[in-house]
């Protein structure tokens, strides 16, 4: 084919062996992009929304999208979309790193893996081949040692698997490829472990995707590529600081949760900064397939050379445990990946369970020689290989995040978290649009999926009013859908720093022959975010899944620069579900037949 | 830090620099507030071009180069930077 997409999906059912190549709806192609649109509409339409997250029925869906592979600048994403155990809703996570662009040169758009494998299993593809393979003899083997182990049999191929925490189904656990690349929230790791899989490598001999119109693909790439250097974030800033930057503009805002949110500045943010990390251990920066930007960390940790920390895992661990030091939190982002673990959702459980600690919810002895104390850089590394390991009781219970850990001990007012996934690094009371995108996520506690910071604190494209409320339902709105495009395209969100609609626009119709505008893009965008809230509704969402915890609605901020404030969602959510045209947290049916969603 | 931007913490004003203005400058510098009138005037002592500034806050509010410095402000300079 020659629209950027590949025309094949492959189906494999670990119960029965049997692999499948279907051809690719290319009808439904154009109407959800690929990637995370896509991958939802098949999961929706094919009834998994009922399904028990961790029972063979749920299916665990590896898609592309159509500028994945490509020329394109920063093509190399790819999603895994799946029910979730965490939040028993829609997930889907996005991944870069090398592995997304080898899928689709070896001839495949998605994989859809379904049942469960009777042995501890994993799928090799090599261009058109597929094979499920034994993989008994890698049982409880972490991620970095794997990768180069299933090198050693498959030379060439680009590795995807899960640690021992997605072997022992820990709700928190991710998929890695590429060693420290992740498809981290949601516990998309678990989904994978139970099905017995541990495993996916694929080699191609192809390096080329061809576009619809090749000459138009160049000129929107160059295009875009000429935005993103002359960016200030996407030209220099993430590459010389990686996105670890944010520490300490979001601490001088007032809005960098600490010790568990208790509080929101912290005295010693700089210590665990993108400058300090630079400064220290910091030994290059990193790129995914295609990408010009190269936001990535390696740093050194003793004479090991490992992936580093990103902003969130840098917050999580550092102020929102209370702890400042740069290289315990380097080690236990570290184990984060060995073990296959996400490193926003663990190091928030960490921060859940010290608060209980401090409360004298959970006693000393249940901490087994490693009490829970703020700032205790040894707890956060030991705590984390324990949640890894599934080693003790706490441990076990610390592993499927903190609502479950915080409601379990009658407190699940501690947990952070929204739909059950813990929130990210910034305080929603001191940045009032977030707190839109946290409560309606439709994966959970996430920034990621409209990411307001861009306006709101950063500037871009304008600057908005961080504590303002009105006319941020509307923002929201917009840049969940944008984003929702970017990710079933198969490219990086931080694009968007730099580009606009009109450049996805160029690049998609170039790649894919079709003739989106602008809005209509946008269209798209919605029609997929409505989508997913209807998957979400088959499974079971209430309204009042649709909240932020009361600490950010009920307690004010106690000190630093936004000393006061609290969430003001009561305000913004009602606008927000009228921009959006749902009523009572879902789509109406004007809504869905505007944005044709009604059949099937 | 004092939020509140009417009660005066001393005659100094802090800035603290991050990223690339931290390069030949360190992290944190006290100026005399009674030298300085606007937030422009800030960036003239500290020889920061105003068009590499992309995020200048006063007291953790985004503030632009007009804005009047009082004593005891705090204040936090960055150039386009960012992430997620
Ligand atoms: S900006 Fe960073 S995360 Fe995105 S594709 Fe580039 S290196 Fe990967």
């Amino acid at each position: 084919m020659e629209n950027g997409y590949n025309g094949r999906i492959a189906r494999i059912n670990l119960t029965t062996g049997e692999v499948r190549s279907e051809e690719l709806d290319l009808e439904l192609a154009k109407k959800f992009i690929g990637g995370r649109g896509l991958g939802t509409k098949i999961l929706y339409d094919e009834g998994v929304a009922t399904a028990e997250p961790l029972s063979p029925e749920n299916k665990l869906i590896y898609i592309t999208g159509p500028m994945t592979g490509t020329k394109s600048p920063t093509a190399g994403r790819y999603m895994v979309v799946t029910k979730s155990p965490l939040t028993g809703m829609i997930a889907s996570s996005n991944s870069g790193g090398k592995w997304g662009g080898k899928l689709k040169y070896a001839g495949w758009d998605a994989l859809i893996v379904e049942g469960r494998a009777e042995k501890l299993s994993y799928i090799h593809v090599e261009d058109e081949k597929i094979e499920i393979l034994d993989a008994q003899e890698y049982a409880g083997m972490r991620s970095e040692q794997l990768d180069e182990e299933l090198k050693k049999v498959h030379p060439e191929c680009s590795v995807l698997n899960i640690g021992p925490a997605g072997e022992h189904q820990s709700l928190l656990a991710a998929i890695m490829n590429d060693k420290d690349r992740a498809a981290g929230r949601s516990g998309v790791g678990a989904v994978m472990g139970s099905k017995n899989l541990k495993a996916i490598t694929v080699s191609a001999r192809r390096t080329v995707i061809p576009a619809a119109d090749e000459e138009a693909l160049q000129e929107a790439s160059r295009e875009c590529l000429r935005l993103i250097k002359e960016n200030g974030v996407t030209g220099g800033g993430l590459r010389t600081y990686g996105t670890a930057v944010l520490v300490n503009i979001i601490n001088n805002t007032g809005s960098f949760p600490t010790r568990n949110w208790q509080e929101s500045y912290y005295e010693q943010a700089d210590d665990t900064s993108g400058e300090t990390l630079r400064e220290t251990y910091l030994v290059k920066n990193a790129a995914c397939h295609r990408c010009p930007i190269g936001c990535g960390r390696v740093v050194k940790i003793g004479d090991k050379v490992v992936g580093g920390p990103e902003y969130e895992p840098l917050w999580a661990y550092g102020g929102n445990c209370g702890v400042n030091d740069l290289n315990a939190i380097d080690e236990a982002n570290m184990w984060c990946n060995e073990y296959g673990l996400d490193a926003i959702s663990t190091p928030c459980t960490i921060a859940a369970a010290m608060e209980l600690y401090e409360k004298g919810c959970i006693s000393e002895e249940e901490c087994e020689g490693m009490p829970l104390e703020w700032g205790s850089a040894e707890a956060i590394v030991e705590w984390t290989k324990r949640m890894g390991e599934g080693r003790g009781e706490l441990a076990k219970r610390m592993a499927d995040g903190s609502y479950r850990l915080c409601e379990y001990y009658g407190h699940p007012e501690i947990s952070m978290s929204v739909k059950k996934q813990e929130m990210p690094a910034y305080d929603a009371r001191g940045i009032q649009g977030i707190g839109i995108t946290y409560a309606t996520s439709n994966r959970g506690g996430c920034h990621v999926r409209g990411y307001l910071i861009s306006p709101e604190v950063l500037g871009l494209p304008e600057q908005l009013d961080r504590t303002a409320v009105e006319g941020k339902a509307q923002w929201c709105k917009i840049f969940q859908d944008l984003t929702a495009v970017i990710d079933s395209m198969g490219l990086c969100l931080f694009s968007s720093f730099a580009l606009g609609a009109p450049n996805y626009a160029a690049l998609l119709n170039a790649g894919t022959g079709t003739d989106y505008t602008a809005e209509e893009l946008l269209t798209v965008g919605e029609r997929i975010y409505n989508l997913e809230r209807l998957f979400n509704k088959a499974a079971g969402m209430k309204p009042e899944d649709d909240r932020l915890p009361k600490r950010l609605t009920e307690e004010p901020i106690k000190n630093g620069p936004s000393e006061g404030m609290r969430s003001r969602i009561d305000v913004t959510l009602p606008q927000y579900y009228e921009v959006r045209g749902w009523e009572n947290a879902f789509p109406t049916e004007e809504t869905l037949r505007r944005l044709g969603l009604t059949e099937s | 830090m004092n939020g509140n931007r009417e009660k005066g913490m001393g005659d100094m004003v802090e800035v603290r620099l991050f990223a690339t203005f931290r390069e030949g400058r360190g992290k944190v510098c006290y100026l005399d507030a009674a030298k300085l009138v606007k937030a422009s005037d800030v960036l003239e002592v500290l020889r920061i071009p105003q068009e590499e500034v992309a995020i200048y806050l006063i007291n953790g509010r985004h503030s632009s180069m007009e804005d009047r410095v009082l004593d005891g402000d705090v204040l936090a300079v960055f150039p386009p930077v960012g992430g997620g």
